[in-house]
């Protein structure tokens, strides 16, 4: 029980922030994409005889290289483009897992995992993989911030907008990647966003709703943990559905967002 | 007078459509060039082709090594999922004391709007607020695509005053794009007329007269191209200089139109 809130807890550190931009710049298909990429990059993994993590990272990596390359073309609206790929990816991996005869893949596992059954081990990856991403995330924080504010305004006053939006897939590729084995796909990318828009009416600025999201997202996996227990819910969805509960609590109990400005 | 942009022969594709065809277009110190067209002529493009957001598929643009550009685009929303005060949005791209933001923003009359969030700014404000927003980069290029848009005509002649002051003051080099034909600067050194090829440039009273400027906006424009200056400017005459002085602004801005 310590050990699954301790992971929870810094898979909602990494997932608050990296959420933020997920959402401010409407790319909420995204975590979903990879997420059905990642079991495309299960498959892969048996069948490249490497481990599912990294078959899941190069799966992921693949999408969002194919993503960043439709972007530049502007042929397909982003968001048709993310659920063509998201559905492909779905098909095909479960296809190319039935395939493989002698091979056993617990998808409940991947697609909901089990948070009360992860060791230490895990929780040092976590922790491990939280630190890369996001001192990674800290380093392009500025940069991506104005990128997502106005593109074209950015690479004006000389931003390097192809490298920063990169590294800013790459990282969330990493975070699903690392995310999935112990918490599902499932769960990654609501913590991805749900905690994120219960933040939005509690923050005045970017950093401060980061900040707000990773204290949400934490209280839900602590609350979805604890009711877990309590009444013998499946943790993974307990957790998404005390996230709803914040969510649905901000909407009814936060501030407005029009309220008259200072003067 | 060094050159901060030169354009030569520059072509922009979309689409199989010939946005841009044989531009050229040079910015240097000191200047204030005017881009003036009707819709659809390519003058957004033209700038973002000038500021290297897109790549001109033929001819050549050569940019100053050293160029550091204030910009205005022409349309600016914020998703309203990404909270964002006034002074943040100031400061994204750079670093600036309290003084120096609060300057920029006083100078555009929106100082008091600092803490204010983006969201609760009138169309108005945000312009004014962008504008600040690209003064406080102290560019030697103010990129301004229709700054004047959102602002009432009291605004408007406030706001081709204060690209002047700057100006003046900096000696940065000034394009403006502008969809209104019936005021342009008196202070701009060249027009360039463009409907997807520069159809007439030079000094704006060469231009208001130029055969291909009224095939382009027809008997409707002919005229049209009135001069904003600080003083009385009711004559349109070809001698309509600046005046440098910015203490008489009780007198009437209205009379532009063609006499």
């Amino acid at each position: 029980m310590l050990r699954a809130l301790i992971a929870g807890c810094g898979i909602a550190l990494i997932a608050g922030p990296l959420g933020c931009f997920v959402v401010w710049r409407r790319m909420a298909y995204f975590g979903d994409t990879l997420s059905h990429a990642a079991l495309l990059g299960v498959a892969a993994g048996f069948a490249l005889g490497v481990s599912p993590i990294a078959g899941v990272m190069i799966t992921c990596v693949a999408v969002s290289a194919v993503l960043l390359g439709f972007q530049a073309q502007s042929r397909v609206p982003t968001d048709t483009l993310l659920g063509i790929l998201s559905h492909a990816a779905l098909s095909f991996g479960l296809i190319a897992i039935g395939f493989m005869d002698n091979v056993r893949v617990d998808l409940m596992g991947y697609l909901f995992g089990d948070i009360l059954a992860v060791t230490n081990n895990d929780i040092l990856w976590i922790y491990g993989g939280a630190a890369i991403v996001l001192s990674a995330l800290a380093a392009i924080w500025r940069p991506l911030v104005a990128l997502t504010v106005h593109a074209d305004l950015a690479i004006a006053e000389g931003i390097a907008s192809a490298r920063i939006k990169i590294i800013f897939m790459l990282l969330v590729a990493i975070t699903v990647a690392l995310a999935m084995k112990i918490v599902g796909v499932l769960l990654i990318s609501a913590l991805l966003l749900i905690p994120t828009a219960a933040a939005r009416r509690f923050a005045s600025g970017p950093e401060a709703m980061a900040a707000v999201t990773v204290v949400l997202g934490m209280v839900a996996v602590g609350g979805g943990l604890f009711s877990s227990v309590s009444w013998d819910l499946p943790s993974g969805p307990a957790i998404v559905a005390t996230a709803t509960l914040l969510f649905v609590v901000s909407l009814l109990f936060g501030p407005s967002l029009s309220q008259p400005r200072p003067t | 007078m060094t050159p901060l942009i030169v354009m030569n022969a520059v072509g922009l594709m979309r689409s199989n459509k010939r946005i841009l065809d044989h531009v050229d277009m040079v910015v240097s110190e000191g200047e204030i060039v005017t881009l003036i067209g009707p819709n659809g002529a390519g003058k957004s493009s033209l700038v973002k082709v000038a500021l290297g957001l897109e790549k001109a598929d033929d001819g050549t643009v050569v940019r100053r090594p050293d160029l550091r550009i204030g910009y205005l685009p022409q349309r600016f929303a914020l998703d309203s999922s990404l909270p964002m005060s006034v002074r943040r949005l100031m400061t994204l791209t750079v670093d600036v004391t309290k003084t120096q933001l609060r300057a920029a923003l006083d100078e555009l009359s929106v100082g008091s709007l600092i803490d204010a969030s983006i969201h609760t700014l009138s169309g108005g404000e945000l312009q004014r607020v962008m504008m600040a927003r690209a003064m406080l980069r102290n560019p030697n290029l103010l990129v301004l695509d229709e700054p004047t848009q959102n602002l009432d005509m009291n605004g408007a002649v406030e706001c081709y005053q204060i690209i002047q002051r700057i100006r003046d003051r900096t000696g940065c080099g000034v394009l403006l794009v502008s969809h209104d034909l019936s005021i342009v600067m008196a202070a701009t050194t060249r027009v360039y007329c463009l409907n997807s090829h520069v159809c007439c440039s030079g000094h704006p009273e060469d231009v208001g007269r130029d055969p291909e400027f009224l095939r382009l906006f027809g008997p409707a424009g002919a005229g049209t191209l009135a001069l904003y200056t600080h003083r009385h400017d009711h004559a349109h005459a070809p001698d309509g200089h600046v005046v440098h002085d910015h203490q008489h602004h009780d007198h009437n801005h209205h009379n532009h139109g063609p006499h």
